[in-house]
């Protein structure tokens, strides 16, 4: 029972990078209809430099501000400089971008810093806390869990209260009409780039402590699983990847701790196969969601 | 007096498909200038021109003494010319009150509370739906918000792509009255596209007819002309 309960907590904080992850691709989704195979790779690259900022200062939280904003600075160029472009050309043209741009961040991360595996340091213990004798859940775990939380909020607030966040709905929604009312939707989707590819370098730097360490495949893995998580949401729905993500950590850790880790990588891809197969419009997609 | 808006050789289309031929065409202020003709004649592609979505590829748009040429779509709606597109477009996933505001978050000035105020005052039934979402307005209440987020921008030229579409005659009628109103008041210019030729008569100054991608006669207020084209 304590196990189960541990399993749980861990799933659960694990989950909610998945959240995170899935997020940030539910957020370019709904604005350009593009799967942003890139951001992976590009929250990689933001985890590069917090490596180096923190290297520089000593300080996990440099490293963390610069992630952040390296991670606004990379969607928003990209958004910028390729996918604007790609996306005149064509309705493939930009996944297809975006796979070239894996294979050029992964090649340049492999040049700069090497193929190894740099072990990277939390800014709190990842020990379990034991009470009355039993593991519940480590420190790490709750900076992670209040972290992703915080930022949900946040984006929560910048969408529904802010005068951004309507111009980002309504771009998503109705470019055309909203171009009519005056929004320049231009900017709106390099915004939304922006900030979907910081949450992509949160989740990032959250998850990549707890694995093997900084390589420049290191998100390859966390990426299937944010999408299933995504997908699980129906791709469309915010919360629909939030609570996909808390799902699939959930279900996740359960494996990994019922049937050892070497079985959750096929675990994740057998996930996202049943729910492509049973609910291909995920399982919180309406009607119109799915029609799309 | 100068007109507001002088459309001249205006040729656009879809992918290099030409849809609008030399189109000329002038609208004086404070008038209403009703745009006629039949399925496919090329209303809706003179409209989308006028406002922007689509890049003409001939001829130019002058608005207020000023070539639109180059002024990107976002832009236009900031000078005073709005644009209703055909089909009542409401943002769906956006409640009532989200569309009204949409509509004016580029303005700095202090008026922006009082002009939303005064759109739900012009429609009541907006007021009383403030909170729902646009897909569960009826049609009526679609064209309303639709026409009220136009106006809430303060604009000199209105283009109306089909407002009666769909509509009960006693709403056709409130809304052109409504129009009528606004030119007298506030000096407003409306170009008005429609199908319904009887109504759109009843309160535009001047008309034109389109056949083709051509405006084919420049008013169709002498009944013989009115005859040959619209066959009443
Ligand atoms: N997006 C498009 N792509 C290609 N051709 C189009 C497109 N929209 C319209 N057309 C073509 O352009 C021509 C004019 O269409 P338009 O919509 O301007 O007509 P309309 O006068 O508004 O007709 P209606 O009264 O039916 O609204 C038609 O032949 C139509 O097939
Ligand atoms: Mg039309």
């Amino acid at each position: 029972m304590e196990r189960f309960v541990f399993l749980t907590l861990d799933g659960l904080a694990r989950g909610a990078v998945y959240a995170a992850f899935g997020l940030a691709l539910v957020l370019i989704w709904r604005g350009t209809r593009v799967v942003n195979f890139a951001q992976g790779a590009l929250a990689v690259a933001s985890a590069y430099l917090a490596y180096t900022v923190t290297g520089a200062t000593g300080s996990y939280w440099w490293g963390l501000v610069a992630a952040l904003a390296g991670g606004l600075a990379l969607g928003a160029l990209v958004e910028l400089l390729v996918m604007r472009w790609a996306g005149r050309a064509g309705p493939l043209e930009p996944v297809i971008a975006a796979l070239g741009l894996v294979l050029l961040i992964q090649a340049l991360l492999g040049m700069v810093y090497g193929n190894d595996f740099h072990p990277v340091d939390t800014p709190f213990a990842r020990t379990a806390l034991t009470v009355r004798g039993f593991d519940l859940v480590s420190p790490y775990d709750l900076f992670v869990l209040g972290a992703v939380l915080t930022v949900m909020l946040l984006l929560a607030v910048l969408f529904g209260r802010t005068k951004t966040g309507l111009r980002m709905r309504a771009a998503a929604f109705a470019p055309e009409v909203s171009r009519l009312l005056g929004v320049r939707v231009g900017r709106v989707l390099t915004l939304g780039w922006a900030l979907a590819a910081a949450v992509g370098a949160l989740a990032a730097m959250l998850v990549i402590p707890t694995e093997l360490g900084l390589h420049p495949t290191a998100m390859d893995l966390v990426f299937v699983s944010g999408f299933t998580a995504a997908v699980v949401g129906g791709l469309d729905s915010p919360v629909g990847a939030v609570v996909g993500g808390l799902g699939v950590g959930v279900v996740l850790s359960y494996v990994g701790g019922y049937l050892g880790s070497d079985a959750t990588p096929v675990a994740v891809l057998l996930l996202l196969l049943t729910v492509l197969l049973l609910r291909p419009g995920g399982l919180f997609s309406t009607v119109q969601a799915r029609r799309v | 007096m100068r007109p507001l808006l002088e459309v001249q050789g205006l040729t656009a289309g879809y992918g290099g498909v030409p849809v609008l031929d030399e189109v000329d065409l002038a609208i004086e202020p404070a008038t209403i200038c009703a745009v006629l003709g039949a399925n496919g004649a090329g209303k809706t592609t003179l409209v989308r021109a006028l406002s922007g979505l689509i890049r003409p590829a001939a001829g130019q748009v002058v608005y207020d003494g000023r070539n639109l040429d180059g002024v990107p779509v976002e832009d236009r709606v900031r000078l005073g010319l709005a644009h209703v597109p055909e089909g009542r477009a409401v943002v769906e996933q956006l409640t009532v009150d989200e569309n009204l505001r949409l509509a004016v978050l580029w303005r700095r000035d202090r008026h922006v509370r009082r002009d939303l105020a005064e759109v739900y005052e012009l429609f009541e039934p907006l007021a009383r739906r403030r909170s729902h979402l646009g897909h569960q307005l009826s049609g009526g209440e679609r064209q309303m918000l639709a026409l009220g987020r136009a106006l809430v921008a303060g604009p000199r030229l209105l283009l109306l792509d089909e407002p009666s579409l769909g509509l009960a005659p006693k709403v056709i009628a409130e809304i052109l009255t409504l129009l009528a109103r606004l030119r007298d008041t506030t000096g407003l210019t409306v170009l008005l596209v429609e199908q319904n030729v009887r109504s759109a008569l009843s309160v535009a100054d001047r008309s034109v007819v389109m056949a083709l991608g051509r405006v084919t006669t420049a008013d169709v207020s002498d009944a013989t002309l009115r005859h040959a084209y619209l066959g009443f």
